[in-house]
């Protein structure tokens, strides 16, 4: 790619071009061990994706039955048997954070792991090329195609609608999905097709299979190359014992055509083994040479190590010409040293560490969470009331959270000043000093709540008061502290 | 139209020509449909000015094909919320007031419009949280003037105090010193009987039977025989810890004086039934309520 220019084939302009053109790739077909790991886990991404809005999970009657929801207008989040509410969002900072240390760890270990097989854009793209293989043809064949393309005929014509409809349809069903995860999927499905669903459901839909549509079968590898940060950030990220998809050039080089390099041989000169076949070109999605080194352009999707392979088994060469492999080794072999594989490092020991620590404070976090709980607000004006026998009172804001599917009943203790009466707006106590509440299932119960303090027993100055709420049946507990204040 | 012809032979391209001290820098041009995009967010950006507001004119701006307004937006908005608020007020106008303490949905409703309405309304004089301030009752406690419970409350908000409307409490204290009813030092003397009736301290040379004797003749016919009020008329307890103005002599002795007629507006007509009894239950449900 850095072959000079000759400054007659440039633009003339004032500063130079000021484009340049997307260049055409054109992959080629190709199978082996990569092809095959990147085939599984397109399956397995995409199975998810489409079908996990399916899946039912039993929470109880007048709760949703579906695995995975995200329910807005009632503000939850389902997943499987957890159930979590608005305030509860740090789950997701937490699983963001070992989402991006695990990114790390992944890069420190296999470089862009990530970006080859696993991220929606390679994964998609990949899809959207196997549909174009299949219409079109192979590499040759669409680049023919290609460059015929001023005299469209009929077939070629038809051939490109067929591409672009099964594009749309994938698309199509990509945006589907998604408005799935936010709505019973079964029930929506029938109101998709019914012409009934929400008009937001159907705007969705279809911005996710414009998305889709373009970034899949249009930007394609320049969403990678110049619309994603990743690379610019792996690249700060990576060290020299990361395993990278790697021309090993103290092998390759000198590359040599297999004729001359049978007749160089023959003379005893040094030849490498690299052919000069271009099948690792010719394969890349994002039509680079990996010969030419690590590069940004490279998502290290493994599939150049595929097409290498085939051509040295069938030259009778050792295979893995191209593999993961680092610099560090290159030069170790190229020393008469053998090569050295550090997985573990400081780099990957701190990242695993810190995912597990991590993830270890968040299950335990989520396992301990209260399904009851309490917060307590102090009236701001009047902070107290006197009353007219002297003695004084104090109201609080509480605010109870039943995170369970059934309702309970509950009953307010308070542990402050002495002898204080607890009362609660609006519900006449049976029993007069310890008030108990219906709390109705999966919501929050706001009540006024008055202590008083009697004459006799006036604080001082302000005490703590600490409001304990017991449910009767489950015996669960949950308390909060706030100050009993003097005027 | 200049040609790029100047060549950097290490990477291979092209420069701009521009050079620092030597350093040159390469012609790295940017995609094509980048610069389309860029072009087109422009003329994306026009068409703000056709249906948008953006013009600055002398007195106005341009309004957009549009028509857009925030402010229009807003309004709908409200006259929304009022409707969806407005089938809600109508089952809290039809409930009797004991009903809506009682019905956890109708009293979080009715706390949350009284609430605004408070604020809106009553706050200037009683305080955000109806705390009160010398001469304007603290409404949180158990002392009431015309009465805490839940019909006495409406009553009072719906008529005020001496508003002049025709239902309005109107009694008011008499001036007795103003009017000449008692000399000075009368006024003295029972100001401290008031203040023995809650156990509060009495200044040295405080005659105790001239103190009744006053009271009884002036007094009682308001505030009772022993003090404790009259919530017909107005008269607050004299017996307990509670003090509108103040229960110093001095404040006393101005209250006797000058008396006291303190005023709070009639809000029938201002505000609706249904928010007049949000309003209701929501002083009531402060504390103080009987």
């Amino acid at each position: 790619m850095n072959k000079p220019v000759k400054p007659i084939d440039l633009q003339l302009e004032d500063d130079g071009p000021l484009y340049v053109a997307q260049k055409k790739v054109f992959p080629q077909s190709v199978s082996g061990t990569y092809r095959r790991i990147k085939w599984g886990l397109m399956a397995f991404c995409l199975g998810v994706y489409y079908l996990l809005p399916f899946v039912r999970w039993n929470r109880g009657l007048g709760a949703p039955d579906q695995a995975v929801l995200v329910d807005l207008p009632n503000s939850r989040f389902y997943f499987f048997f957890i159930e979590l509410w608005p305030q509860e969002v740090y789950y997701f900072t937490g699983l963001l954070i070992v989402a991006a240390i695990t990114l790390f760890l992944m890069n420190s270990v296999g470089g862009r792991i990530w970006c080859g097989y696993l991220c929606p854009q390679t994964v998609w793209t990949d899809l959207f090329y196997a549909v174009e293989r299949l219409v079109e043809g192979d590499r040759r064949e669409r680049m023919r195609k290609d460059a015929a393309r001023g005299t469209m005929k009929l077939q070629r014509f038809s051939e490109l609608l067929l591409k672009h409809s099964i594009w749309l349809m994938i698309a199509w069903w990509t945006g589907g999905a998604w408005v799935l995860y936010f709505n019973d999927a079964p029930t929506l499905v029938k109101q998709l097709v019914t012409f009934q669903a929400p008009m937001l459901a159907y705007i969705w839909i279809a911005i996710l299979t414009a998305t889709t549509y373009v970034l899949a079968g249009f930007m394609r590898e320049q969403v990678c190359v110049y619309m994603c940060p990743w690379p610019r950030i792996q690249a700060a990220l990576t060290d020299e014992w990361a395993l990278n998809v790697t021309y090993k050039y103290d092998r390759g080089e000198k590359r040599t055509s297999l004729k001359k390099a049978n007749e160089l041989r023959t003379r005893g000169e040094p030849v490498g083994d690299c052919i000069d076949c271009y099948q690792c070109v010719a394969v890349c999605p994002t039509g680079i040479d990996i010969r030419d080194g690590a590069q940004l352009d490279c998502i290290q999707c493994g599939l150049c190590i595929d097409a290498c392979d085939v051509v040295m088994a069938k030259i009778g060469r050792e295979t893995r010409l191209i593999g993961y492999d680092n610099d560090i080794n290159i030069h170790r072999r190229q020393a008469g040293k053998p090569p050295v594989y550090r997985v573990v490092r400081p780099r990957t020991v701190v990242y695993s560490a810190m995912i597990a620590g991590i993830g270890a404070v968040m299950l335990y976090a989520l396992l301990t969470r209260t399904l009851l709980d309490v917060n307590v607000l102090h009236d701001r004006n009047p902070v107290a009331v006197k009353l007219s026998d002297g003695s004084i009172r104090n109201a609080y804001t509480v605010r109870l959270l039943n995170k369970r599917g059934f309702d309970r009943v509950i009953a307010i203790d308070i542990d402050g000043p002495v002898n204080a009466i607890v009362h609660v707006v609006g519900a006449d106590s049976v029993t007069p000093d310890r008030p108990m509440i219906i709390l109705a299932r999966d919501t929050t119960t706001e009540l006024r709540l008055l202590v008083t303090a009697p004459a006799a027993n006036n604080p001082e100055k302000s005490t703590p008061v600490n409001f304990r709420v017991t449910d009767i049946g489950l015996g669960e507990v949950a308390s909060a502290t706030d100050n009993f204040v003097t005027p | 139209m200049t040609e790029h012809s100047d060549f950097d032979n290490v990477s291979g391209k092209t420069t701009t020509g521009h050079e620092w001290d030597g350093i040159k820098e390469l012609n790295t041009p940017l995609p094509r449909w980048w610069v389309i995009t860029f072009y087109l967010t422009i003329v994306w950006a026009v068409g703000y000015w056709v249906v948008y507001p953006a013009w600055p004119m002398l007195w106005s701006h341009t309004s957009g094909i549009l028509n857009y307004s925030s402010r229009a937006e807003v309004a709908v908005d409200l006259a929304n919320l009022e409707k969806i608020r407005g089938d809600k007020m109508v089952v809290l106008g039809a409930a009797p007031l004991a009903e809506i303490e009682k019905d956890p949905a109708l009293l979080a409703l009715a706390r949350a419009r009284g609430k605004t309405v408070f604020g809106d309304n009553c706050a200037p004089c009683h305080g955000s949280g109806g705390s009160g301030t010398k001469g304007y009752p603290n409404l949180n406690d158990d002392e009431w003037l015309w009465g805490g419970s839940l019909d006495q409350i409406l009553q009072t908000i719906q008529f005020g105090v001496r508003s002049g409307h025709a239902k309005a409490h109107e009694s008011a204290m008499l001036a007795f010193g103003k009017e000449g009813v008692l000399k000075k030092d009368q006024i003295v003397t029972v100001a401290n009987y008031v203040r023995s009736l809650s156990g509060l301290s009495i200044s040295a040379g405080y005659d105790g039977s001239a103190g009744v004797k006053i009271f009884t003749d002036n007094c009682t016919s308001c505030h009772g025989d022993a003090g404790k009020g009259n919530q017909e008329l107005g008269a607050p307890d004299l017996t307990d810890k509670i003090w509108l103005y103040g229960s110093d002599e001095a404040t006393l002795v101005e209250t006797i004086t000058n008396g006291r007629a303190g005023v709070m507006p009639a809000w029938v007509g201002r505000l609706d039934p249904s928010t007049i009894k949000a309003l209701t239950v929501y002083v009531h449900s402060l504390g103080g309520g009987k």
